[in-house]
């Protein structure tokens, strides 16, 4: 064990926070369409796959990285959409199991055809930003632009859901679906928007990540646990819940990578996880039952 | 502006409504009183679209409601105030207005709307960042109606205003019936109150166990003998 409180140990720490803005990202993405919907998407973190799967033949095919990543965010967002009206449309009305269940076989199913598509070598894009150095510490670009792109995103949603009527719609209908219809909502409209959203979101990290991470058809298995246990440690369907359990798990991998051994963040974070779910089975700032 | 002719309407298994046909003019305030089970708020529910009937017709200003998707009722004009206010607790007061002026008419006026129902109910604009759901009962169902206000619409269905308010609240919400009223929207109200309510309106039904028994002027039904002992305890 090395864990003092040196230049490391903030060095640690910084990258836990760029970290979370990721992370945070992609809970409040499963958190939108749990709270909207009331299904959760377990392959979520397979729509980000393909996201930068897109991004990444986008980008070799020949379009600047901005359009391939603005590509990539229109990709998923259909994605989503369609994951909405092909799959989870005709079992909306049935026990949540089979909501779960449909979700969990378009997992297995993303990733069986990424590989038989892409082959299972690592990918990637090949660009190179460089890292900023500060005293003896070192973050890279990447990590920065994916964190300041990420808090930017979740800015752009408050505010659309915060100051437009569809926004205010999305936050409305978990509150009392059946009066919708009263309001002039189409519910069935309204799904589809937040499927889409939902994907844009997981498209936007997407786009972050392709500058940060190889890319393989498993990749999803990486980080889709880890955003499981974010939300739920948040309150699953609770967005504030989500984004703060997001920093406060990524500190515990940074941290505990940085003190321990790098297998050890992730042990020490779940371990956090199952102590705090043992206490607060609703999650930190989950209310519901 | 609207009529409703046999119309017949249930739930699985259990029949609520048996050939119900009534009218609403224009200008007009009319309720529908009975006791508890009489079908009253099935009847509001079928006419704002959220139950199917099985038989009848029913138009508003010519249109067919029957043909209409649910979500759709809302932009011929009528606005639903539904039982137990059904405002939504977690949202502020004004997003639940904004919830009101949804449909894109609506919308593009969002602004003067606002200004309107403030006016006309200054402890909502008062209350305008409070959570709903922390307003006691009378202010709720001020702003249940003021939501409904806010599509600007021709008809406002009013679904038992007055239940689960204390005594001294219920006759304010009364009294905000007749504000409306004044404003000249026709109104539908339905109402166990029967005392109350027929001093509010113009004609009333009768609706016992599903079926219309009878209608009229308000101030010739609460004169009548039956309705006076079956309805108002006297």
């Amino acid at each position: 064990m090395d864990c003092q409180l040196d230049i490391f140990f903030l060095e640690a720490v910084v990258n836990g926070l760029l970290l979370a803005g990721l992370l945070a990202l992609l809970a409040l993405g499963l958190n939108l369409i749990f709270g909207v919907i009331d299904v959760v998407w377990i392959c979520y973190a397979e729509l980000v796959m393909v996201g930068m799967y897109g991004i990444n033949y986008a980008y070799k095919g020949g379009m600047p990285f901005l359009v391939a990543a603005l590509f990539g965010i229109v990709l998923v967002a259909i994605a989503g959409a369609l994951l909405h009206f092909l799959v989870i449309r005709p079992v909306l009305e049935t026990p949540p199991i089979n909501q779960l269940l449909v979700t969990g076989g378009v997992l297995f199913l993303l990733q069986a055809a990424a590989t038989m598509a892409f082959g299972i070598e690592f990918k990637n894009l090949g660009i190179r930003l460089g890292s900023l150095n500060i005293i003896d510490m070192s973050f890279s670009w990447s990590r920065i632009l994916a964190f300041l792109f990420a808090l930017a995103g979740m800015l752009a949603l408050w505010l659309f859901l915060s100051r437009t009527f569809i926004g205010t719609a999305i936050r409305a209908i978990s509150q009392d679906r059946q009066i919708m219809p009263l309001m002039g909502v189409d519910s069935r409209k309204l799904y589809l928007v937040t499927s889409a959203i939902g994907g844009g979101l997981a498209g936007l990290a997407a786009a972050l990540m392709v500058l940060q991470y190889d890319i393989y058809p498993q990749i999803g298995l990486q980080f889709g646990p880890l955003i499981f246990m974010i939300c739920v440690l948040g309150g699953l369907g609770n967005m504030i819940g989500g984004f703060v359990a997001a920093f406060i798990i990524s500190q515990f991998i940074a941290v505990g990578s940085s003190c321990f051994h790098t297998e050890w963040g992730y042990a020490v974070a779940f371990l956090f996880f199952m102590v705090a779910i043992f206490i607060r089975p609703q999650g930190l700032f989950g209310s519901r039952t | 502006m609207l009529e409703l002719k046999g119309i017949d309407a249930g739930y699985a298994g259990f029949q609520a409504l048996f050939g119900v046909s009534m009218r609403v003019d224009a200008g007009e305030a009319v309720a529908v009183i009975g006791s508890n089970g009489a079908g009253k708020t099935t009847l509001l529910r079928v006419v704002s679209g959220l139950l199917a009937p099985t038989a009848g017709t029913m138009t508003m200003q010519g249109t067919d409601l029957i043909a209409t998707p649910p979500h759709k009722v809302i932009e011929t004009g009528i606005a639903h105030v539904p039982e137990s206010r059904r405002l939504f607790p977690r949202l502020s007061v004004e997003d639940n207005l904004r919830m009101g002026a949804f449909i894109p008419a609506a919308r593009a006026k969002f602004h003067q709307r606002l200004e309107y129902v403030y006016a006309l109910f200054p402890r909502l604009k008062e209350r305008r960042t409070q959570l709903a759901g922390t307003m006691s009962g009378g202010e709720q169902q001020m702003c249940a109606i003021a939501r409904a206000l806010m599509s600007e619409p021709k008809l406002v269905l009013l679904d038992e205003p007055s239940m689960g308010l204390a005594p001294v609240i219920v006759s304010q919400v009364f009294d905000l019936v007749r504000r409306i009223r004044n404003d000249g929207y026709t109104v539908l109200i339905v109402e166990q109150n029967v005392r109350q309510v027929l001093k509010v309106v113009d004609r009333a039904y009768l609706l016992e166990v599903g079926r219309m028994k009878a209608s009229g002027r308000a101030e010739e039904l609460a004169a009548s003998d039956e309705i006076r002992k079956a309805y108002m305890g006297l």
